[in-house]
């Protein structure tokens, strides 16, 4: 077995008692790489793996202290900045953009002994559900290469689930970790807005964006969650809240705790074999002595018109900088200001993100602001409501992740209404703030895994990952 | 037909803050380009902003000044525009929540009487960076960025000026608050106080309002009076003419003393203002804001008003002095328990202001302090100078920063009051000047000066000129 198909647990423990360094990792990371290269159909999942600069990131890494991670490279979106890499967003606008400075999450990563390894393909900025909106190209299922990956994080999930990367830092505005996690059939978990500080995350929607991992095992989501959490001055949206050591958390027993079945997760267009998937574990957790409630969550309804107003709205304003002037790509030679902006944004940005950042100009136009913009703000209000009243009664809400296992390539990127549909069970997560993750769960009859969406309430990771591992656990019990 | 005008001001101001709004990059003018910049103020991709508490409590500040509303929760809002001195494609600012509204400024209208003009809302932003062109209009352009993120005020006013003059004593007031309060220098030459004004004109009498037209770049109160002098004489003009204005964005042009019609596309801004993510919504307790309420200076007009009636001094004492609090500051200084405190107001208004021009320097940069000057103050009283002798010591002060007894001693300025030696001169001088000691005794009293003179000259001024007037007078009358 190679080094690059251990888990984090087994890594750490490996570099701790000096069997192994991270180069040795590495090695067996990159020849996995080269190995995937020479498929027909390569998964693509990295925008970038540049052995010189791991090289150097493994000598200046943290040996002084003895750390979490110990040396465990990580894989990075590559919508994270990392310093001295290139940061492309998966956008042709940054294709040789370098980040000059690190981003909180990949400090704290340092920090805590974590080598940042490689930057991951993604939607471009983060917008889409499928991976296929990239600069860089598609990234292929690793179950099922002629199907989707999941996005946006679409090359972690690939790379993780392949073995391409020991684990992945990624973001999830709408469901960009938990959505590609359960498609690949791994785990991601999307902590709580400000769990993680933003710092150095390149923003699609800011109020939405929030970084989380992308493991093999829920234990090494925990141990990843731990090395980048925690308050940071530098974001204002951080919060300023104590963390827990999530580890602690993952195998604890599940007496007494509620689960909640928001009925509206359940209803049309929920394809049957993913229902099938996601009763199944609910009935793992019913048998492992939770108590599970129906519940109703009303304004789920407005989730996906609400998400794609404000999220593009913020969009249209946060992408509105990249414009090829002080940094990325100038496409065109002009002594016109209008011609440079127009052209370099036209040809810099790939359609889906035009699309949004037109649909969020239209939003906050005036005349519009009021009927779009303004009524979404309130149809949020109404949807965190609604979480909030439910978790009076539940501890844990347990729905689908995505109503489709993964499509296949080319399948919606012409029918974007339907992609946008897609994140109907995801977004409402982000419209409220809440912590939710994606655990693996069971595969459809052409073997595509299926993850089943475990939402907490604010800063309340610590119970998805006692909950995740009952899952993770009774699910490999059935295989 | 009578028109009157109605004018409103947007003023920005510069808040003296040691670092910039949103990240802790020096505020610093005048440096190397782009000296002072960071991942945050040049908007690099990921970065945040985090609001600047220092450049929240000037904003209150002013806002108190102001006699604003200050609110206990306000928002920031992104303005969504293109420019390349903008890094972000948007400036963060304030829009439907400022920090402060309904405040209003007492000034003195062209008949004397105290009017109010109106303060509609005094709002936090960011500086956008500066585009520096090259001589040749084909060769590229710069974008310095140490301005970029700099602390702005935005003073928006109420239409209630109506006269070139009043917008000028108005802009004088705001400058003496901003600078009473410490809350900025507003000096114009660094942009740190910058004016652009509506003004439409309509019928004596009528309570609507004109088609408006935006005047930009004055650089000076001086040209914003002019533009708007200007601007009276063509809306009038035109009106009488029974023509229509159209609304418009001009310009003045400083060589012609002119206003003239900005060049640019006629096209409505959409700023698309939306609340700022990044952000969050800037709470006050009514605490804090009564904190800063107290910690507000006496402001320019109360000031006025007390030094006034506490010195004794005139209307114009207090108008030139109050003009700058650091020199109402400096009078008090040194006036404070001296007897006669109309003199020390004279010599600053006087003595004082000729150096500090002459010399173009600022009263913190001068070397006399309020007690050296006391000291020169008292050197006269107790006639060991003359106020002649002071004048040239007080010069001799602010060159070299040494005391006036200093001075005097090193000088050998001591004023002559040995009665033997005067009396020596004036005999000197008496027999040097037969023809003039001639005629005053002829009866030509008018001569008397200048043997006065001719007596102090031999004395290089230090004869204590009461003995010199005495003695002279008795040796010629006898």
């Amino acid at each position: 077995m190679g080094l690059n198909e251990c888990t984090l647990v087994e890594l750490t423990e490996k570099l701790r008692i000096g069997e192994i360094t991270t180069s040795d990792i590495i090695r067996d990371i990159e020849s996995a790489i080269t190995q995937d290269e020479g498929n027909k159909y390569p998964l693509n999942a990295y925008t970038s793996f540049d052995i010189e600069s791991i090289e150097k990131e493994i000598k200046s890494q943290n040996k002084k202290e003895d750390t979490l991670l110990k040396g465990v490279p990580i894989a990075i979106k590559d919508i994270i900045n990392v310093m001295d890499t290139p940061t492309t967003c998966g956008s042709g606008i940054l294709k040789d953009y370098i980040s000059p400075y690190d981003a909180t999450a990949i400090k704290n990563l340092r920090k805590n002994g974590g080598v940042p390894a490689g930057k991951l393909n993604m939607d471009e900025f983060a917008m889409g559900s499928s991976n296929e909106n990239s600069y860089f190209g598609v990234v292929r299922n690793p179950h099922d290469r002629k199907k989707i990956p999941g996005g946006s994080s679409g090359g972690a999930a690939a790379a993780v689930s392949a073995n391409l990367a020991v684990a992945a830092l990624a973001s999830d505005t709408g469901g960009s970790i938990r959505q590609p996690a359960s498609m690949c059939g791994i785990f991601g978990i999307k902590p709580t807005y400000g769990r993680v500080s933003r710092f150095g995350l390149i923003a699609y929607a800011s109020s939405f964006d929030q970084i989380g991992p992308i493991t093999n095992t829920v234990m090494d989501g925990a141990i990843l969650l731990d090395a980048v959490s925690g308050y940071d001055p530098k974001d204002s949206t951080s919060a300023n809240e104590k963390v827990p050591c999530f580890r602690d958390f993952v195998g604890k027993g599940l007496g007494g705790l509620r689960i909640g079945i928001p009925e509206e997760y359940f209803g049309e267009g929920l394809n049957s074999e993913v229902r099938d998937i996601v009763e199944r574990g609910i009935k793992i957790l019913s048998e492992a002595n939770a108590s599970v409630k129906r519940i109703a969550l009303k304004y789920t309804r407005y989730a996906i018109a609400c998400y794609y107003i404000i999220a593009t709205a913020e969009a249209s304003s946060n992408l509105a900088r990249f414009d090829g002037i002080r940094y990325g790509t100038r496409f065109v030679d002009t002594e016109d200001l209008e011609t440079l902006y127009r052209e370099n944004r036209n040809i810099g940005f790939g359609d889906e993100v035009k699309r949004r950042i037109l649909l969020g100009t239209f939003a906050l136009s005036s005349g519009y602001y009021d009927a779009y913009y303004l009524k979404a703000q309130r149809a949020r209000t109404l949807i965190r409501e609604d979480f909030k009243e439910a978790f009076r009664e539940v501890d844990i809400i347990v729905t689908p992740v995505s109503p489709i296992a993964a499509w296949d390539i080319g399948e919606l990127i012409d029918d974007p209404l339907q992609m946008y549909l897609s994140d109907v069970y995801t977004v409402p997560v982000n419209l409220a703030g809440l912590p939710a993750a994606s655990v693996p769960c069971g595969k459809t009859k052409d073997r595509l895994p299926v993850g089943v969406q475990l939402i907490a309430d604010h800063f309340n990771e610590a119970d998805i990952f006692r909950v995740a591992r009952i899952i993770e656990e009774g699910e490999k019990g059935a295989e | 037909m009578s028109f009157e005008a109605v004018i409103g001001l947007e003023i920005h101001i510069q808040l003296n803050t040691q670092t910039k709004t949103f990240c802790s990059c020096s505020t610093s003018f005048g440096d190397k380009p782009n000296s002072h910049t960071c991942p945050v103020c040049l908007g690099l991709p990921g970065a945040l902003p985090v609001f600047n508490e220092q450049a929240l409590n000037k904003g209150i500040m002013a806002g108190l000044a102001l006699k604003c509303e200050v609110a206990e929760f306000s928002i920031f809002a992104r303005k969504n525009y293109f420019y390349p001195d903008l890094p972000k494609s948007y400036q963060i600012s304030q829009y439907e929540s400022p920090l402060n509204k309904g405040g209003y400024v007492l000034i003195n209208d062209d008949e004397g009487k105290k009017r109010k003009v109106g303060i509609t809302r005094a709002h936090l932003e960011e500086d956008a960076g500066k585009l520096i062109h090259d001589e040749n209009p084909k060769g590229p352009s710069f974008v310095d960025f140490n301005r970029c993120g700099v602390p702005l005020l935005e003073i928006v006013t109420e239409p209630d000026i109506r006269t070139p003059d009043e917008a000028y004593r108005f802009l004088q007031a705001i400058k003496e608050m901003m600078q009473y309060t410490e809350v900025s220098e507003c000096n114009m030459e660094k942009g740190e106080l910058r004016v652009d004004v509506n003004i439409s004109m309509r019928n004596f009498g009528d309570q609507g309002f004109g088609v408006k037209q935006e005047i930009k770049n004055m650089n000076s109160f001086a040209n914003v009076k002019r533009a708007l002098e200007y601007e009276v004489k063509r809306q009038t003009k035109i009106l009488r003419s029974g023509q229509k204005l159209i609304q418009q964005t001009r310009l003045f042009d400083v060589s012609k003393s002119a206003t003239v019609p900005m060049r640019m596309k006629e096209e409505a801004h959409d700023y698309r203002y939306f609340p700022d993510p990044d952000l969050v919504p800037v709470t006050l307790t009514h605490d804090q804001i009564e904190r800063i309420q107290n910690s507000l200076p006496e402001l320019p007009q109360n000031k006025r008003e007390r030094l006034k009636k506490q010195y004794n001094l005139t209307d114009y004492d207090v108008e030139v002095l109050c003009s700058s609090h650091k020199l109402a500051n400096y009078f008090e200084a040194a006036a404070n328990g001296y007897k006669s405190p109309k003199k020390i107001a004279n010599w600053i208004l006087s003595e004082l202001i000729r150096v500090l021009n002459e010399r173009r320097i600022e009263i913190d940069d001068c070397k006399v302090t309020p007690t050296k000057l006391r000291d020169l103050f008292d050197l006269m009283d107790s006639k060991v100078i003359s106020g002649k002798i002071a004048k040239a010591v007080f010069d001799d002060m602010v060159e070299s920063g040494q005391s006036a007894s200093e001075i005097v001693e090193k000088k050998g300025l001591k004023q002559v009051t040995d009665r033997a030696e005067i009396v020596k001169v004036i005999v000197e001088t008496i027999e040097e000047n037969e023809k003039v000691v001639r005629d005053y005794r002829d009866g030509k009293k008018k001569v008397f000066g200048f043997l006065v003179g001719k007596v102090m000259q031999k004395t290089h001024g230090k004869a204590s000129p009461k003995l010199v007037n005495e003695i002279l007078r008795e040796k010629l009358e006898s």
